[in-house]
């Protein structure tokens, strides 16, 4: 039952980050207290991470630039990959983080206000730690969709009838 | 001239939902509660099926029941999800949505001066349908009291000498209510006793927020009385395409064929490619849209008891029946007023028959955005009602 509330919590407001504590009662059909009890041990259990924005840069006066890079380290002696992602994941550029398995070691994808500044970080920072091999990076030209989102209104070409049977 | 119409045609009234779409039609930035489809798209991967199909050239007609290995997928569905048992060959045949199967139904069974029990308040659609097949419907006025479930009495109250036919329209449009397993279990011996036949119409059977929809053609001595019929316009939000089924037994279906096969043809071929698809990988997306539909529906309940509109629990549908009657207004003038107030449009009871007076229809096949929007405007409207009433 639990769980099961915390799942439907979950998959609520992964979509709409926005819904009050009093919503999402209605929503569930229980009350509120459960639901602010339920989000805090997910919060306090590091379940929800945190409440971050769906922004789309291209449609404000403020440039971004994306960059996936691919990068191949030397797995360092007693700490694996962790060590070395952390030495990564700590700089504020770096937007996520991934462990791949496959042809290369780590995906980072870093926001930058310019080309210039993403390539100072990969040249500068990235590229220069002893463990990093090799990286390659490419460049985002435009974004879609993100977390299930599409970036653009969708264009819809009929109406729904006001009034059907 | 010589009157060109048939007097059968004229006695049949159009349907009241038209009525009102007419006005509402009229009125600019009106929002609507107002419609009997899902508000989402068909899932991606069934419309990119029906593309493929467009694209690989499928263009021409299917053998009249429809195509094999959809009849084969729907005969596979019916018995994972209700326990049925039909033969694709011979016991499955696509229409052109459900209505298709209920006319079709209709037509195939009855004889003039035959008897067909109709629960109401009930889909528009049943009514004119069996006076055009040259029978003779009998309402039976469900009642809200027993959560507009047909009671064992009710049935018995109605049977007759020539009642041959009773529609069965559960999980119901208008109401949202449901039969279960014990409901049905009170009525099947007066079907079999009385020597009835059954049409029914499970078209919501994937909207049921309980427990899963018991069909009473899993009842022993049933399957054999009864035509199942169903489609993919609720559980898939496929009403566009235009795609429905009838199941039953053979002596039945092949009539029903028959009908089909000179009237219509046969369903649509591009929308039976896709109905594969959602047949084969839809499970998924139908458990989505239930779960979206119920959260909406917790919502609306919360909503009206917080406001003091009464309404009883709807288990089934997309839609809520709210009782009007503290208000001292017909169904017909409360939707109206509403309409006119606030701008909001729901369908009044009495399009759904004599015994939907008294209530409205709200459908909650909207976004929680817009039913709240919608929620504060109704709210805002009986609040006024009811200092104005006293």
């Amino acid at each position: 039952m639990c769980v099961y509330m915390k799942k439907q919590i979950l998959d609520a407001i992964s979509r709409n980050g926005r819904f009050s504590t009093e919503e999402l009662a209605a929503l569930l059909a229980t009350d509120e207290d459960t639901i602010k009890r339920e989000i805090q041990e997910m919060e306090e259990a590091n379940v929800i991470c945190g409440y971050p924005t769906l922004i789309n840069w291209d449609n404000t006066d403020h440039e971004k630039v994306t960059a996936l890079i691919e990068v191949q380290v030397t797995p360092q002696r007693d700490m694996g990959f962790n060590k070395v992602a952390e030495r990564i994941y700590r700089f504020e550029e770096v937007e996520s983080l991934y462990l791949m398995s496959g042809g290369f070691d780590l995906t980072v994808i870093i926001e930058g206000k310019s080309m210039k500044e993403v390539a100072r970080f990969v040249t500068e920072k990235l590229s220069t730690l002893e463990y990093v091999n090799s990286t390659a990076t490419y460049f985002v030209l435009k974004k879609y969709k993100e977390h299930g989102l599409v970036m653009s209104k969708e264009q819809r070409d009929t109406e729904r009838m006001l009034i059907t049977p | 001239m010589r009157d060109p119409l048939a007097k059968k045609i004229q006695t049949i009234e159009p349907s009241g939902i038209r009525k009102y779409f007419d006005i509402v039609s009229e009125m600019k930035d009106a929002i609507s509660l107002g419609v009997g489809e899902p508000d989402f798209d068909t899932p991606w991967h069934i419309r990119e099926e029906g593309i493929y199909s467009l694209e690989r050239g499928r263009t021409f007609y299917t053998s009249n029941a429809g195509l094999k290995e959809l009849k084969i997928e729907v005969s596979n569905y019916l018995h994972r999800r209700f326990g049925l048992t039909y033969d694709p060959d011979h016991e499955v045949m696509m229409t052109v949505g459900g209505s298709e199967a209920i006319d079709g139904a209709f037509r195939a069974m009855l004889d003039p001066g035959d008897e067909v029990l109709i629960p109401q308040p009930s889909y528009v659609s049943y009514e004119p349908c069996a006076v055009l097949a040259g029978g003779t419907p009998v309402i039976i006025e469900l009642q809200e009291e027993d959560n507009f479930k047909l009671t064992r009495q009710e049935l018995l109250d109605h049977i007759t000498d020539k009642t041959k036919l009773l529609v069965l329209p559960f999980p119901n449009n208008p109401t949202g209510s449901i039969m279960t397993k014990e409901d049905l279990e009170d009525i099947v011996d007066v079907i079999i006793d009385r020597d009835l036949y059954v049409i029914s119409d499970e078209i919501y059977s994937e909207l049921t927020y309980n427990n899963t929809h018991v069909s009473i053609a899993s009842f022993p001595g049933m399957w054999e009385r009864t035509i199942v019929i169903n489609g993919f316009s609720k559980s898939y939000a496929m009403t566009g395409w235009r795609l429905g089924y009838a199941c039953g037994p053979r002596v039945i279906l092949d009539q029903i064929l028959k009908i089909h096969q000179f009237a219509i043809m046969c369903a649509p071929t591009n929308s039976q490619y896709a109905a594969v698809e959602a047949l084969r990988n839809g499970d998924e997306d139908v458990e989505r849209m239930r779960t979206a539909y119920n959260q909406r529906r917790n919502f609306l309940m919360k909503a009206f008891r917080d406001m003091g509109l009464q309404c009883f629990e709807p288990f089934g549908a997309f839609y809520v029946f709210p009782s009007i009657k503290q208000f001292g207004m017909t169904s017909d003038e409360f939707a109206q007023n509403l309409l006119q107030e606030e701008k909001i449009a729901v369908v009044p009871g009495t399009a759904f028959g004599d015994s939907g007076e008294g209530f409205v229809r709200i459908s909650y096949a909207y976004s929680i955005e817009d039913l709240k929007g919608a929620l504060e405007r109704i709210e805002r409207f009986i609040r006024r009602k009811d200092a104005y009433g006293g």
